[in-house]
Formats: C-alpha cells, sequence, structure tokens
C-alpha cells in the first residue's frame, strides 16, 4: 500500500490553546479516513494545516509526497476541499460555480465543460445547473460544493463534517455518495466529522482525537472490538455496588459512568439473567438495564471516559478562546 | 491573466445580475444632480466657469458615482469573507496578488460602466462633450479613480471582518473624500486654509481631470491630475495587494 499522507508531530497553537497536539499518523492510498472527535478537538485545525491554509507551530506532513511547507502551491493542486461552512458563489448557478473553480485551476476549456457535465451527472445535479444556487437546499449545495471539489481531479479529498446540518435522509444519500466516489475514482477521501455513526459507515480507518491528541487509530471494526464483545449498560442508584457484584471471569471489562455501569462481554444475551441474578442475591437495585452491540461511540466513551456531547459541552468555553484567538 | 479575467468574469456576472445595485448607485449622483444642479442653477454664480452650475457638477458627480462603486466593490471581499466564498478562491493554487487584481479589475469595470450611465444621463440636462479627445480623458481618469478606489476598498476590508465597522469607514473616509474634493464647488471659491485639505485630496485631482475632459477647464493643470492620480492608483494598489496578502482565513 502506497501512503497518500504521512504526518509527522504535526502541532499547532494559538496562543496559550494547544489546537493540535503533536500527532503523526499515515494515511493509505485510495482510504476513506475519518478524524472523529467533538467540535473543538483540533479536526479542522488538522485539515487546515493538511490543505496548507493554516501552517503548523511546528511538525511536518506531506501530501502525495509533496511537503506542506516547502510547496503549498504544489499540495493544493493535488487536493480537493470542501470545507466545513459553505463556499459557494450563491449568486451564480451550478454550472458558473464549477466553471469558476476549473479555470482557477486552469482546466482546459473543453475539459472544463466534459468535466463539469460529467460531475454535475454525478452528483444529480445537472438539471439544475442553469439555476441560481442561492434557490438549492442544503443537501444540494453540500452535493455542488463536493461535485466542485472534484472537477480537478485531485488525488486527495478533504471533507470538513461533509453532513453537518442536513437531514438524516440527505445524510444517508450523501453518504452513499462519498462510498461511490471512493470506489469508482480511486481517491483518497479525508473525512471530519463528530457523527460517530458516519465515521462507522464510512471509514476504513478512523483516528479519534480529543483535546488535540490522537487517543485511538484503526478500523471501526478493530476498535468497536477492542471493547470486548457486547455491551451490557446496568443503571442504578448505586453504580459502585454493580462494579463490586459483578466480579465474574466471563466480564471482560466494567467502566462507571455517573449512574451506568457499561460491562463489555461476549454473547451477552445469554449472561443478562446471570447479571439480574447476581445483582439480585447482593441486594444491589437495578432502575434500567439494556444490551447493545459496541458503537463508536462507546469507544470514544470508554478512551476519554466521557461521551462525546458531554465532551463537546466542556469544549464550548474552549472553543469562544479558540475562535477569539483564530479572528488575530 | 487568465486567474485575473476569471476573478473579474464572476464580478460581472454578479454585477450584471444584481439591477437593485445598479440602479440604487445610479440613484443618488442622479439627484445630487438634479436637487443641487436645478436648485442651485439660479442662485449660483460661478466666476471664470461659463456660470452654468449643472454643467460645472456633472463632472463632480461622475467622480462621485465611479468612487462610491468602488470602493464598495472593494468592500464587497468582505462579504466574500463571511460567506466563505473567499476560501475557496485562496486555496485554489493561485497568487494572491492575481486574486487581488482580478477583483480590483472587476470593481473598476463596475464602477466605470456607472459613471458612464451618469455621463450619458447628464447629457440630457446640459452636459455638451466637448470634444472626442475630451471624453477619452475623462475616461482616463474614470477608469484611474475606479482602479485606486477599489483597491482601497479591498485594504479595508482586508482589515475588517465584517460589516460592522462599514457606516464608520463611509461616514468618516469615504464622504470626506468626496466632500472635500472640489465636486460640488469650485476650489477657488473656499476660504484659504481649506484650500491645501481640498490639494491632498487624490479625488480632487481625479474630479479636476474628468473636468477638464467633459468641460474643456479645470483649475488645476490636468497634466498634474493625471500625476497625482495616477500615483494614487499605484499607491492604493500595491498597499491593496499587501494587505489582502495578509488576509488569515
Amino acid at each position: 500500500m502506497t501512503v497518500a499522507l504521512h504526518i509527522q508531530n504535526l502541532t499547532r497553537r494559538f496562543n496559550e490553546l494547544v489546537a493540535v497536539d503533536n500527532i503523526s499518523f499515515d494515511i493509505n492510498k485510495g482510504e476513506i479516513f475519518g478524524l472523529l472527535g467533538p467540535n473543538g478537538a483540533g479536526k479542522t485545525t488538522t485539515l487546515s494545516m493538511l490543505s496548507t491554509m493554516l501552517t503548523p507551530t511546528s511538525g511536518s506532513a506531506t501530501v502525495n509526497g509533496i511537503d506542506i511547507g516547502e510547496d503549498p502551491d504544489g499540495v493544493r493542486r493535488s487536493i480537493g476541499i470542501v470545507f466545513q461552512d459553505q463556499s459557494l458563489d450563491e449568486e451564480l448557478t451550478a454550472w458558473e460555480n464549477m466553471d469558476f473553480h476549473g479555470r482557477l485551476y486552469r482546466i482546459p476549456a473543453e475539459m472544463r465543460k466534459l468535466r463539469i457535465m460529467e460531475l454535475l451527472n454525478l452528483v444529480e445535479l445537472y438539471d439544475r445547473r442553469d439555476d441560481i444556487v442561492k434557490t438549492f437546499s442544503g443537501g444540494m449545495r453540500r452535493r455542488l460544493e463536493i461535485a466542485r471539489g472534484l472537477l480537478h481531479h485531485p488525488l486527495v479529498l478533504f471533507l470538513d463534517e461533509p453532513t453537518l446540518g442536513l437531514d438524516p435522509q440527505t445524510r444517508n444519500h450523501l453518504w452513499n455518495y462519498i462510498a461511490t466516489l471512493a470506489r469508482e475514482k480511486g481517491i483518497t477521501i479525508i473525512l471530519t466529522t463528530h457523527y460517530m455513526e458516519e465515521a462507522d459507515r464510512l471509514c476504513s480507518r478512523v483516528a479519534i482525537i480529543d483535546h488535540g491528541k490522537i487517543i485511538a487509530i484503526d478500523t471501526p471494526e478493530r476498535l468497536k472490538d477492542g471493547l470486548g464483545g457486547d455491551l451490557v449498560t446496568i443503571r442504578s442508584p448505586d453504580p459502585s455496588g454493580v462494579a463490586a457484584a459483578l466480579n465474574e471471569p466471563w466480564i471482560v471489562k466494567s467502566e462507571t459512568h455517573n449512574d451506568d455501569v457499561v460491562v463489555s462481554l461476549k454473547n451477552a444475551d445469554l449472561y443478562v439473567s446471570a447479571i439480574v441474578t447476581l445483582l439480585n442475591n447482593q441486594k444491589v437495585p437495578i432502575t434500567s438495564i439494556s444490551i447493545h452491540k459496541p458503537t463508536l461511540e462507546d469507544v470514544f466513551l470508554s478512551f476519554t471516559g466521557k461521551t462525546i456531547r458531554e465532551q463537546e459541552a466542556d469544549h464550548k468555553e474552549t472553543m469562544r478562546t479558540y475562535k477569539k484567538m483564530m479572528r488575530h | 491573466m487568465d486567474i485575473i479575467y476569471t476573478i473579474w468574469l464572476r464580478n460581472m456576472k454578479r454585477y450584471i445580475r444584481s439591477k437593485s445595485r445598479i440602479i440604487g448607485s445610479i440613484s443618488m449622483p442622479l439627484f445630487f444632480l438634479l436637487f443641487l444642479g436645478f436648485g442651485l442653477n439660479s442662485v449660483v454664480q460661478l466666476p471664470n466657469m461659463g456660470g452654468n452650475y449643472i454643467v460645472f457638477l456633472i463632472p463632480g458627480m461622475v467622480a462621485m458615482s465611479v468612487m462610491f462603486t468602488s470602493v464598495f466593490s472593494g468592500i464587497q471581499v468582505i462579504w466574500d469573507k463571511q460567506f466563505g466564498f473567499l476560501k475557496e478562491t485562496l486555496v485554489a493554487p493561485v497568487s494572491r496578488l492575481e486574486i487581488m487584481l482580478g477583483q480590483t479589475a472587476g470593481g473598476a469595470t463596475t464602477a466605470v460602466i456607472q459613471g458612464f450611465l451618469i455621463l450619458v444621463l447628464s447629457l440630457f440636462i446640459g452636459l455638451k462633450v466637448s470634444s472626442v479627445a475630451g471624453f477619452f480623458i475623462a475616461l482616463v481618469f474614470m477608469v484611474l479613480i475606479g482602479i485606486s478606489f477599489t483597491a482601497f476598498g479591498i485594504a479595508i476590508a482586508s482589515r475588517m471582518d465584517d460589516m460592522t465597522g462599514f457606516q464608520l469607514i463611509m461616514n468618516f473616509v469615504i464622504f470626506p473624500i468626496f466632500g472635500l474634493s472640489g465636486a460640488l464647488f469650485p476650489i477657488s471659491s473656499l476660504p484659504a486654509w481649506i484650500a491645501p485639505i481640498i490639494l491632498l485630496d487624490p479625488l480632487t485631482y481625479g474630479v479636476e481631470g474628468i473636468r477638464y475632459g467633459l468641460t474643456g477647464a479645470s483649475q488645476i493643470n490636468p497634466v498634474v491630475c493625471f500625476a497625482v492620480i495616477g500615483g494614487f492608483t499605484l499607491v492604493m494598489t500595491v498597499a491593496g495587494a499587501y494587505l489582502f496578502r495578509k488576509i488569515a482565513i
């Protein structure tokens, strides 16, 4: 496997805040790689550095073998980006937005026309090509932006929160597009998301990032398997009592979060009655009990001790300072 | 060149589609021309200028519409920043200088078109262009005002994050530049202490240059006008390009 991106000790500080903290990893050619983490974890900052929009404080990275510090224009030519915030000209038509992009990347007129036609067909916007973007829905705009990002045939496509703010149906639709793209065009896709489900569905590998650090990196399957099987969540007014009572060899791991005790074990459905019996014998009260297959959400919880939502609440304050710093 | 053309093309497309903007920015100088012109025509006596205030005012209004349109076009970079479109341009493998020059070319073109519309409308209220050469002289000055003030707008926009400061710039920078330019009154009829301020105002030379082209008479030598406004255009373009280069997204 050839390496598409090589990231080494990449760090970015904004005054006191370390937004990205010494991260190193490789992304292989043709992968859909996910940067997963709560808002403010450093995903967008990482993407900005890799796309040469932001200079790293220290560390280095190569994209398609080109160093981001030495030849930023070379990097820019070989990548496509779909930003988190919309970046279309709403006063122009879909075709004109594409055409503008094609001219900026100096694609010759004939080829430009063909590619725009092909890509607008791909994202099913060809019939709306002469409509002003202002009249487009959020999902259509996103699709147009993805099409635009592919116009100059990038080897690497960055998608920053590609489905943020879209309804579930559109999101599903978009996921199919992205998966098809990676398969048919063979390009490397790097996407950031704070939707665990998105990473799970799309990505061949994910890096979980929190507070600017990579805390886990692997395929979604292996990350979930790492939790040790199925998860049983037992809610109780006495969580420490639950944890103490469940001390059996078939329990792989047990963690306490607030009122919940989450135990991992293989074939959980066979053991539910045993768990209930054990807790009843010890006179530990049970509020509720549930079994589920582990998701990336559980992986995140197990690595950080917090759910992604709790983590985001924590980040709000940090984000405020961060945004203030970004302005300077 | 192709990149500059691309950015220019985008500006033209947007301009042609914004009918309200076209009409909006013609209306102000047109109303000035009608109200001030006809209102004061009979009261104001201009020494050595044929005595016709409207004809005196027309070059000033042409300059005004070019200047206001171009500053506004330059400042539109802030919209692009806010609505995210600037990112799309900045992340492309093109130099910032090309982007800035394209933006300047686009802004200047729209501004000159706006000025030209005023000029054409003025033909109906008494303007008689002295000669074909004079018309082209006026056009050159309009182009220079257009370029310099679009670059000026871009320079301001590069330093601003949103439109909140726009009103301030409008009232304390743009309007004084216009008011002190001799667009509304002859320089010689002002108190002596104001004269140096007027001579410091770059737009004065633009107005006088257009006036020379359209009416054949001006209070400042047109060669001096050309040198000053030409130099100002150069300085503003360099300043605009420098500040635009430093925009961080």
